[in-house]
């Protein structure tokens, strides 16, 4: 691992249709840096975490995951899509957690955690069950294992969602609004989960409106409008000081 | 005082009494009644032969017929559920061609009568006298057989059970597959599972929730429709009893022996069906739902506990006038 850059994002764009959402982005990341995204809805934030996993395909650019092109493979000058299997291959080092938890219903708490890991990653399955409760044990949950997701409240799912996601030892998290399908009560535990993934050297993309979580955990805030970075720096500079008018008028509406 | 009994009707502590529907009563006694005098003047009809209903309810033939018509159920519904499955993700493909021949073969197997189906597979001898296997516009053939001898009608009839099953369920299976957020499929994505695996593993477990109840429904429809391979005189339930009857002129008894039969499969579908719901309703709701044990249970335990109440209301009433 001696790539400095974990995710190195040169000039990417992407259109749905005639409508350009990434208009050049140009965004690197360091290992064990925290990255909170910051910006308006539709400014082209889950769009940009899509592409990184290659979730959506990207028009132009590169996208480099631990020095890995992701999702294309360059010969001469040209790039050609992977096939599904390669692309899943490359997946399996980026963690992601969803807005909406989408934990498989039909599994209990533990079984969406050990899916992955004895099914894609061949992995023994006494020992993908013993990681499986220490990853529910580190998010405060082992006493949940045979709870299936119906039976758990929304900020519980989301912190089995996030240990399923730790489940094959990312080497790169992505967050899109982990918080914002919760109520209000139960934002803090997943926060926590969050702060201490942060602080166990995780490298970390996280879309967030938690100003609050920004400014604590995150090594850098980027602020994104109309699917180009505005502006960027540490949390408080960015946040206490901004120098664009769209980032003003952006944290005066959230906070 | 009143308060020494639990009956009392105080303002706070009102004993309520259920709302009475006393039309339920009197159309159920009028079905009751219907449905007796039917059954009655059917028993005592002096052209029906009870006897013979008994004598050739487990007649060897009429035996072979069930177990035929079991089989040929079963393998129908299990070929036309790969091919339902198969239709329903290519219907869902990105890939036009695809689209286009799964919407097509639904259309056509869908829009042609099921027995024009199975009397064209018994008749497909007529059309191809050999089938062989080579490569076209040249001599070269590895394999050639005559149709009859390949297709037997019973062969035959399965073919066209199965395809015909394939064209309904494939829009059962969609609807299935629809019903499941697509952030399931990211998520398996994200985890770094393959489209195949997360099908599989992810998607089609959840689908089978929605797609089970309808295919119940599908295997009963199935269970019947093997009395249409009568027409290509496969010896099936049916045909065993017609033919039978042929034979000893007992038209009626034997059809009152097939539907005997019809009706003991049909009842006897609806167990694996209820614990198959079961098995794939887990996880959604809170609570497993009840088996019909447990049920009954319940059924006798809201049963009584409604009588108590009523004894309490009554008690309660005969106090307040008391009073
Ligand atoms: N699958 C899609 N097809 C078409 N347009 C899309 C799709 N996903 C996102 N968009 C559009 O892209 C823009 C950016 O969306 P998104 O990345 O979700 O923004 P954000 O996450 O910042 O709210 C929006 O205008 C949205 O309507
Ligand atoms: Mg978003």
């Amino acid at each position: 691992m001696s790539e400095p850059y974990v995710v190195e994002a040169r000039g990417v764009r992407k259109w749905f249709g005639s409508n350009e959402v990434l208009k050049s982005i140009t965004l690197s990341v360091s290992r064990g840096e925290v990255l909170c995204l910051l910006g308006p809805s539709g400014s082209g934030k889950t769009t940009f975490l899509r592409c990184i996993n290659h979730l959506e395909s990207i028009d132009g650019g590169r996208i480099l995951v631990n020095g890995e092109l992701m999702g294309y493979r360059q010969r001469g000058d040209k790039v050609y899509e992977l096939k599904p299997r390669e692309i899943a291959e490359q997946r399996r080092s980026i963690g992601m957690v969803f807005q909406r938890f989408n934990l498989s219903t039909h599994m209990t708490a533990l079984e969406n955690i050990t899916e992955a890991p004895i099914g894609i990653a061949k992995m023994p399955k006494n020992t993908a069950r013993e990681r499986g409760m220490a990853l529910l044990d580190r998010v405060g949950l082992a006493d949940k294992a045979n709870q299936y997701p119906a039976q758990l409240s929304g900020g519980q799912q989301q912190r089995v969602a996030i240990a399923r996601a730790l489940a094959l030892d990312p080497t790169l998290m992505l967050f899109d609004e982990p918080t914002s399908a919760l109520d209000p009560e139960l934002v803090g535990d997943v926060l926590d989960v969050m702060r201490d993934l942060a602080q166990s050297g995780m490298t970390m993309i996280v879309v967030t409106h938690e100003i609050g979580f920004s400014r604590e955990a995150a090594d850098r805030v980027v602020f994104m409008d109309g699917g180009v970075v505005v502006e960027e720096g540490p949390p408080t500079q960015l946040l206490d000081n901004p120098q664009h008018d769209r980032t003003r008028a952006f944290l005066q509406s959230v906070l | 005082m009143a308060s020494t009994t639990r009956t009392v009707a105080s303002d706070d502590d009102v004993v309520a009494i259920p709302l009475r529907h006393p039309g339920r009563w009197i159309a159920a006694a009028a079905i009751v009644v219907v449905l007796g005098l039917l059954f009655t003047s059917l028993w005592r009809n002096p052209n029906v032969d009870h006897p013979s209903i008994t004598e050739f309810l487990f007649d060897p033939r009429i035996l072979k017929g069930v177990w035929l018509t079991i089989v040929i159920t079963a393998v129908s519904m299990v070929v036309g559920t790969i091919l339902a499955v198969t239709l329903a993700i290519m219907r869902m493909s990105s890939n036009p061609v695809l689209r286009a021949v799964a919407f097509g073969y639904t259309w056509f197997f869908r829009g042609t009568p099921l027995l024009v189906q199975i009397v064209f597979w018994g008749y497909l001898g007529l059309l191809y006298q050999q089938i062989s296997l080579g490569v076209p516009l040249t001599d070269i053939q590895f394999f050639s057989a005559d149709t009859n001898d390949l297709i037997p009608a019973l062969v035959g009839g399965v073919i066209a059970l199965s395809l015909n099953e394939g064209a309904y369920a494939a829009e059962i299976v969609r609807a299935g597959l629809l019903s499941i957020d697509h952030g399931q499929r990211e998520a398996a994505y994200s985890l770094g599972m393959g489209p195949g695996y997360t099908m599989r593993r992810i998607v089609l477990p959840q689908a089978m929730k929605v797609i089970i109840p309808p295919r119940g429904n599908e295997t009963i429809s199935m269970l019947k429709s093997t009395s249409l391979l009568a027409v290509v005189a496969v010896a099936e339930l049916y045909t065993a009893a017609t033919q039978t009857s042929s034979q000893n002129l007992r038209q009626v008894e034997l059809l009152i022996v097939a539907s005997i039969w019809y009706l003991a499969m049909t009842t006897a579908l609806s167990i694996p069906q209820y614990y198959l719901e079961r098995y794939y309703g887990r996880g959604t709701a809170r609570e497993l739902p009840p088996t019909p044990w447990q049920q009954f249970r319940g059924w006798t335990g809201r049963m009584s506990g409604r009588w108590q109440n009523r004894q309490i209301a009554r008690a309660a009433a005969r106090e307040a006038v008391d009073e």
